[in-house]
């Protein structure tokens, strides 16, 4: 399944938002074993970023301790209409993205 | 009173008390060897109040039930899918009242468990020497955003059975084929957990019969829910793409909804469904918390032992209002609470320590006529809740179709016995 972003599609200038975003993703930790004793390997993402028209605006790195599909809401301030572009990036080259648009009045 | 032995110094404090109550008119203290109020005549009060006056005769036992009478939701479903009157669902407390139950059709107003008194809407006082709570839930209105009682008008919860249940059925009989019916489902902890499911089940049952290009949206606020693999299976091999789950993870989860155009909001979608079935978040029933025994969880903790509220003294809580941990909060729980309620006040009474019970949870699922499957659990006290032990079983995912309708037929024996041992 692909990303699921959720950004207002208008806001008023100045207004603070929310941003939601939800990725499916197993974050395997790395800590585990199988039946046989041996090591499950790592498989979590890394680290997301949040662009907006191009500008870097919310970062945040992930860790083995973040559960399965990871949900982040954060928020910001309307300040222009345009685009945001939401990355996800991870371990053995994990690499998803998303995006969404919204109109300031 | 209770038979506790009098020493010097509680003797004195009965005399206390007694002056205290000469100074209040309408309070009339017990006579027998003691006097246990119960407010909630569902499965879990009407249980534990019968089991108490047939465990100790000469104890008075008090129902109070605003409602003369009681719908079941247990197979409430089958009455949304019109498979079954509602009529059969609702019960009566005449064979309690002759049994020597005092039944008081009135709303409890005020408890006062440190004066061991019990106020009822009509003025009047009631004294007690302890008092078990079996209020069922109440909705969490301030966790949906857009949801009240006037909400579920438009859009139907049909969590307590009875006018909602006709409401919701009515909705889906006026609804044209090819339309979709959203059932919306909260976390954990709430009402009969499985139960959703069994409701979209037959849902899609009804439309499959009648409305064969509708559909049923499940918006779900968990990931994983109980027998999962049987459900999933069952609606496979009966509905098959009728029904369409949106769980938590794939963002499900409903943060507030709008009456004015029937809209479901959740975390990542808006809906607008030609049916909306939305169940609001719970918390225990309002008369929990006139007593003082709902702590910040929206529920009552208890002392699993005798369901003794952890927060106020003389008040046992039992059914869906308590915390029970493992144990979940259904019509046979509540119905095994309740009689374990009774055997443990009977003893606290007569100064024994009461002894840790084990409880057992029957839950029968009807995904469509004929077609059923079950699970049963034991649960014992551990610390402060029950949690499950051993001698449990679920209806096995690959069985043919003789066990589903074996198990359908046990659904129905299985309600005709509890509400026979309840009401009956």
């Amino acid at each position: 399944m692909a990303a699921l972003v959720n950004v207002p599609t208008r806001a008023k200038r100045g207004d603070i938002i929310e941003i939601r975003t939800l990725t499916s993703h197993i974050m395997e930790t790395g800590f585990r074993h199988t039946m046989d004793g041996a090591p499950v390997p790592r498989d979590i993402i890394t680290s997301f970023t949040c662009r907006h028209n191009g500008a870097e605006i919310f970062r945040a790195d992930l860790f083995p301790a973040i559960a399965a599909n990871p949900y982040l809401s954060f928020f910001t301030v309307a300040k222009e209409s345009g685009k945001f572009e939401f990355e996800w990036i991870g371990d053995n080259g994990y690499s998803s993205i998303a995006s969404a648009s919204i109109i300031v009045e | 009173m209770t038979t506790r032995p009098v020493t010097r110094r509680t003797a004195v404090l009965g005399i206390t008390a007694a002056a205290a109550t000469l100074g209040r008119p309408h309070v009339v203290r017990a006579q027998s060897t003691g006097r246990i109020v119960v407010v909630g005549g569902g499965f879990g009060g009407a249980a534990c109040a019968r089991a108490l006056k047939r465990a100790q005769a000469d104890l008075q036992v008090i129902l109070i039930e605003p409602n003369a009478v009681f719908t079941s939701c247990p197979f409430s479903n089958e009455v949304i899918a019109g498979l079954r009157e509602i009529e059969a669902q609702q019960f009566g407390h005449d064979k309690l009242a002759a049994e020597g139950i005092t039944v008081i059709s009135q709303a409890v107003t005020t408890i006062a468990p440190e004066q061991r008194s019990v106020l009822t809407a009509d003025g009047v006082a009631l004294p007690f020497d302890r008092i078990v709570l079996s209020p069922g839930i109440d909705f969490h209105f301030d966790a949906l955003p857009g949801y009240d009682e006037t909400t579920s008008e438009k859009m139907p919860h049909a969590w307590k059975a009875g006018a909602q249940t006709l409401l919701l059925r009515r909705q889906l009989e006026a609804m044209d084929d090819g339309g979709t019916v959203a059932i919306a489902i909260p976390a954990n902890p709430s009402r009969c957990p499985p139960a959703p499911y069994e409701r979209a089940s037959l849902i899609a049952h009804y439309l499959k019969t009648r409305k064969p290009r509708s559909k049923v949206l499940i918006l779900d606020a968990k990931d994983n829910f109980s027998q999962q693999r049987l459900f999933e299976k069952a609606w496979k091999e009966l509905y098959g793409d009728m029904i369409e789950r949106i769980g938590l993870s794939q963002g499900g989860r409903v943060t507030s909804v709008d009456p004015s155009t029937k809209t479901i909001v959740t975390e990542f979608g808006t809906y607008t469904p030609d049916v909306a079935n939305v169940i609001p978040p719970q918390r225990a029933g309002h008369i929990a918390e006139v007593a003082g025994a709902v702590d910040a969880t929206g529920w009552c903790p208890i002392n699993p032992v005798t369901f003794e509220s952890k927060l106020v003294e003389n008040v046992h809580v039992i059914g869906d209002a308590c915390l029970g941990g493992g144990i979940p909060k259904s019509a046979s729980a509540a119905s095994a609470q309740g009689k374990a309620c009774a055997a443990a006040i009977v003893s606290l009474l007569a100064g024994r320590a009461p002894e840790a019970p084990r409880l057992t949870g029957v839950c029968y699922n009807t995904v469509a006529p004929g077609y059923g499957f079950s699970l049963a659990d034991n649960y014992q006290p551990k610390g402060d809740i029950f949690a499950e032990v051993e001698g449990g079983a679920t209806s096995p995912v690959d069985a043919p179709r003789e066990l589903r309708a074996r198990e359908a037929a046990d659904a129905e024996h299985w309600f005709q016995t509890i509400t026979a041992d309840t009401f009956g």
